[in-house]
């Protein structure tokens, strides 16, 4: 973060032996915070990439179970899948509401946020309620192992998106607008766009490549 | 380390963050973002279930739409960007997509190989 600063000044002296010149020092608290949950998210993203894998060369060991085909219902996916785009673009606004420190646009963005995750947690409880009904629980085969693993890790992480995005939002009622809410609040955003970012892997991977017949 | 939530300018950017803009201009870009967003998630779904292509082209297509769709998604809503402020998150968000493609292709590529030079199971138990 300090080599763009100082890049201006790397002329003859560069040890800085000579007479001290003005340094930036470290970067502000607010960068070096959502950077370090950068690379955090993008450790994360690495962890689903392996879960990924185990998908694409699982998805056809069935061991005489049904086939992606036969138990993905598409209409199921689409609206989950408008519900985490929906939920991602009222974070932003609740994110933009966040730093313009107006309480009412931030709540109600949050809520609207928290209901939409809601939303796409109970299609999802209720797909996986109906396939371990039906016999086709993660033990049935391996390709039902790897769709369980993947799709119920990313449903874990909502799950505690939405316990976060509440704390927030307590947060928020209790301390105000102050500088570290605000940076939670920053990693918080992050943590839902990339988790959105994910569940597009989910449904063109798992759900669209995997329910070709 | 001080406390402050305006970064003047010449600094780096974190990550999610934007650069000094009004709050229209930013709303506007949430609006484009999620347009462009929801084109292509239909999209996929259209060419997912549709018979109007060649059958082969569909699986590509589909990985196409989804990269795309990350791409929109890091730019308009994760604000990861080319300029110059960004640069330590591209660098991280490149060597994580590194990672990122030496497991997933590495994976299909060695199981699809043991798969092809592998007998069956049962041939392998009528040989022992």
């Amino acid at each position: 973060m300090a080599m763009t600063a100082t890049a201006g000044h790397a002329h003859a002296d560069p040890h800085h032996i000579g007479l001290v010149i003005e340094h930036p020092g470290p970067a502000p608290k607010r960068i070096v915070t959502a950077y370090g949950f950068w690379i955090f998210l993008l450790s994360d993203i690495v962890m689903f990439s392996c879960f990924f894998a185990a998908y694409a060369v699982l998805s056809g060991q069935t061991a005489g179970g049904p086939k992606g085909a036969e138990i993905f219902e598409q209409r199921n996916v689409a609206i989950e899948t408008v519900c985490l785009l929906l939920s991602s673009f009222t974070c932003g606004m609740a994110s933009i509401a966040a730093d313009v420190r107006n309480r009412f646009w931030f709540y109600l963005g949050m809520t609207v946020t928290c209901v939409l995750g809601l939303i796409f947690l109970v299609l999802e409880f209720r797909e996986f309620a109906d396939l371990v009904a039906r016999g086709y629980g993660p033990s049935r085969s391996a390709f039902l192992t790897a769709f369980f693993s993947l799709v119920g890790c990313h449903g874990l992480h909502v799950s505690a998106g939405v316990l976060w995005l509440l704390t927030m939002m307590a947060q928020v009622f209790a301390k105000g607008f102050r500088a570290d809410v605000l940076r939670r609040m920053m990693c918080f955003a992050l943590f839902w766009h990339a988790l959105d970012i994910i569940w597009v892997g989910v449904f063109s991977v798992v759900y669209l490549l995997g329910g070709a017949p | 380390m001080s406390d402050q939530t305006h970064i003047p300018a010449g600094h780096d950017l974190a990550p999610g963050e934007e650069e000094q803009h009004g709050v229209g201009e930013r709303i506007l870009g949430y609006v484009v973002g999620l347009v462009l967003a929801l084109l292509l998630t239909a999209t996929s779904f259209f060419i997912a279930g549709t018979d109007l292509v060649w059958q082969p082209s569909i699986p590509v297509a589909l990985i196409v739409l989804a990269i795309a769709q990350m791409g929109v998604h890091l730019v308009f809503f994760l604000h990861i960007t080319t300029g110059p402020d960004n640069t330590n998150n591209v660098l991280a968000l490149a060597f994580g997509l590194l990672v990122v493609f030496l497991v997933v292709g590495g994976t299909v590529w060695i199981m699809a190989h043991l798969n092809a030079n592998m007998p069956p199971m049962d041939q392998i138990m009528r040989m022992q």
